[in-house]
């Protein structure tokens, strides 16, 4: 049996900038990470791109994780497990198997930094046949970029996310041809820069409202039949199309790995934990940050994020973390899909809310209203829902229900 | 000499197209929505570059490295097939791999961290 203040499991970028706040708060933290090494899906994303806010540098995904893990190794309040997975969570303590056998580990309080995994062919409803060469982009990435392995020479990639986007750039450097991304939607999830930078570089067309209508292949994938779809996104027959290609990845979206946490109270729109301000789950000594609370698109937001929950994990370890009995709700209009925290403690100073726009803004004005009082504006150039943003303001004034709204 | 291009802004998401006119001693732009949409055309235009990052083998697998600056677009190719030409045992975090790659300014470093 294991004892310690503060548990955060997960050593991605979110779970090391964790560790090393509760830390500084003066806790004693204890680090688990399944993985051989601490870093999490940034030691697979080899380009750059990371860092600009937090580093003000333009850092490689390992370089960054390397920066962090030097400081978490010369922390002494911290102790790392890795080859470590948490098998369960109990109040108050987890199940461990791995390089430490079977264990009990006890805490205070536990900070989840668990991350994502990526939907599947199977979560999205894939046609056809299931042969070998049908693979999720994150899995395409970590083979390439780490085991050094060949994924195939003729390549389609579904879904425009980020990871399929930066993963047809980088199997065309390794000399693969990647003949198109096919994109249900009108428009595409991932960044302006990266479909500028990935694709049209390197002259991969992207097609939007089209899809795969079936993956065809017995033992290894021969080609697929892809083709538009309508407004219901249903296949339009007369547009089928075959094309030849051995290789088919799927860039479809991630969704926070909540499995051994399935007791806690969880959103509809992020599947990630309800939490209030103090990234604070219903069980008050449960934590959460990162993209196990809310799929981030950059790093610097995970490790800032991460640094909250840690201090707030380590004030409740240590019973100082105290909260006004003025629980005020954080509601926002139909311009967004989803504002997080889900509640802010009445008080004093500033605080932050998070949020994703439903649709692309330009030139508007974001507002946190209480009632009438405006308690803060956020003049937005542009914005688009593929991008997190956020505002913050002063507290002080707000007595009841906080809402975001555009003006 | 006439040249016409339509490209996509990167300096924020907003994303604005961009068309670029380039004439022998001038750049026009429009389609932007701020001045830094300007600076990024002229760029782009006159002399695209990107950071390359790829792999490099070693003894037991791969390991990550890039170009420590942007180099011209149109070596990206030929920056790969320089790493990929290179075997090593073991390389260090940091290492420098190739000086001045392909007479550039950059240099192509170790970025894995394992
Ligand atoms: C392909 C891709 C490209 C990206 N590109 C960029 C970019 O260009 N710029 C940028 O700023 N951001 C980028 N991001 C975003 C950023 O990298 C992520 O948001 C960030 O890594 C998330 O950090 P995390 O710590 O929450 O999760 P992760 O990095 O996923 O870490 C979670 C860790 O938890 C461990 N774990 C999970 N379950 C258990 C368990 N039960 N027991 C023990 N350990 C467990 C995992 O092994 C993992 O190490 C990208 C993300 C992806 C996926």
């Amino acid at each position: 049996m294991i004892n310690t203040d503060v548990l955060v499991i997960g050593g991605g970028p979110a779970g090391m900038a964790a560790a090393l706040s509760a830390s500084e708060n003066g806790s004693k933290v204890v680090l688990v990470e399944r993985d051989n090494i601490l870093g999490g899906i940034l030691n697979q994303c080899i380009h750059n791109g990371f860092g600009l806010h937090y580093f003000h540098e333009e850092l490689t995904g390992p370089e960054f994780a390397y920066r962090f893990r030097k400081l978490v190794e010369a922390d002494k309040n911290i102790t790392v497990y890795t080859n470590t997975l948490v098998t369960k969570i109990g109040e108050k303590f987890v199940e461990v198997m791995g390089a430490l056998g079977n264990e009990r580990i006890n805490a205070k309080a536990i900070v989840l930094a668990m991350g994502c995994h990526e939907r599947t062919a199977g979560n999205i409803n894939l046609c056809g046949t299931r042969p070998m060469g049908v693979l999720t982009a994150g899995t395409v990435q970590k083979m390439v970029n780490i085991d050094g392995k060949i994924v195939g020479k003729d390549v389609v990639i579904l879904g425009s996310g980020d990871i399929g986007l930066i993963m047809a750039r980088r199997l065309t450097l390794e000399g693969a041809k990647v003949h198109m991304v096919l994109e249900i939607n009108q428009t595409s999830s991932g960044l302006r820069r990266n479909i500028m930078q990935c694709l049209e570089d390197f002259d991969i067309p992207l097609l939007f409202s089209h899809t795969v209508f079936e993956v065809v292949g017995r033992d290894r994938v021969e080609g697929i039949y892809y083709g538009e779809v309508d407004e219901n996104f249903k296949p339009i027959e007369s547009t089928r199309k075959f094309l030849k290609c051995d290789t088919v990845v799927l860039s479809v979206g991630l969704v926070p790995e909540m499995a051994v946490a399935n007791f806690v109270k969880t959103s509809n729109i992020t599947n990630g934990a309800v939490v209030n301000e103090f990234y604070q789950t219903e069980k008050g000594w449960l934590f959460s940050c990162g993209n196990i609370l809310h799929v981030h698109d950059l790093v610097d937001n995970v490790a800032l994020e991460a640094k909250q929950a840690g201090k707030f994990a380590s004030l409740y370890a240590s019973n100082k973390l105290l909260a006004s009995d003025n629980v005020l709700e954080v509601e926002h209009s139909k311009d967004f899909s989803y504002a997080l925290p889900a509640t802010i403690f009445a008080g004093q100073g500033n605080t932050e809310i998070k949020f994703r726009l439903k649709a692309k803004i330009i030139k508007k004005t974001i507002v946190a209203k209480c009632g009438d009082v405006i308690l803060g504006k956020k003049f937005v150039l542009a914005g688009v829902p593929g991008e997190m943003m956020s505002i913050t303001f002063d507290k002080s004034g707000a007595n009841k229900k906080i809402s975001l709204e555009i003006v | 000499m006439e040249e016409e291009k339509k490209m996509i802004c990167i300096m924020c998401p907003m994303g604005c197209e961009l068309t670029v006119k380039k004439t022998e001693n001038d750049v026009q732009v429009s389609g932007n929505t701020c001045m830094r949409g300007v600076t990024f055309a002229k760029e782009e235009i006159s002399n695209p570059k990107r950071v390359v990052t790829t792999l490099v083998k070693t003894a037991n697998g791969v390991k990550s490295c890039k170009t420590t600056k942007p180099i011209p677009k149109e070596l990206m190719f030929d920056c790969v097939k320089e790493i990929e030409k290179l075997k090593l045992d073991k390389v260090e975090f940091g290492q420098v791999l190739i000086k001045q790659v392909l007479g550039t300014d950059a240099d192509v470093i170790v970025t894995s961290n394992d």
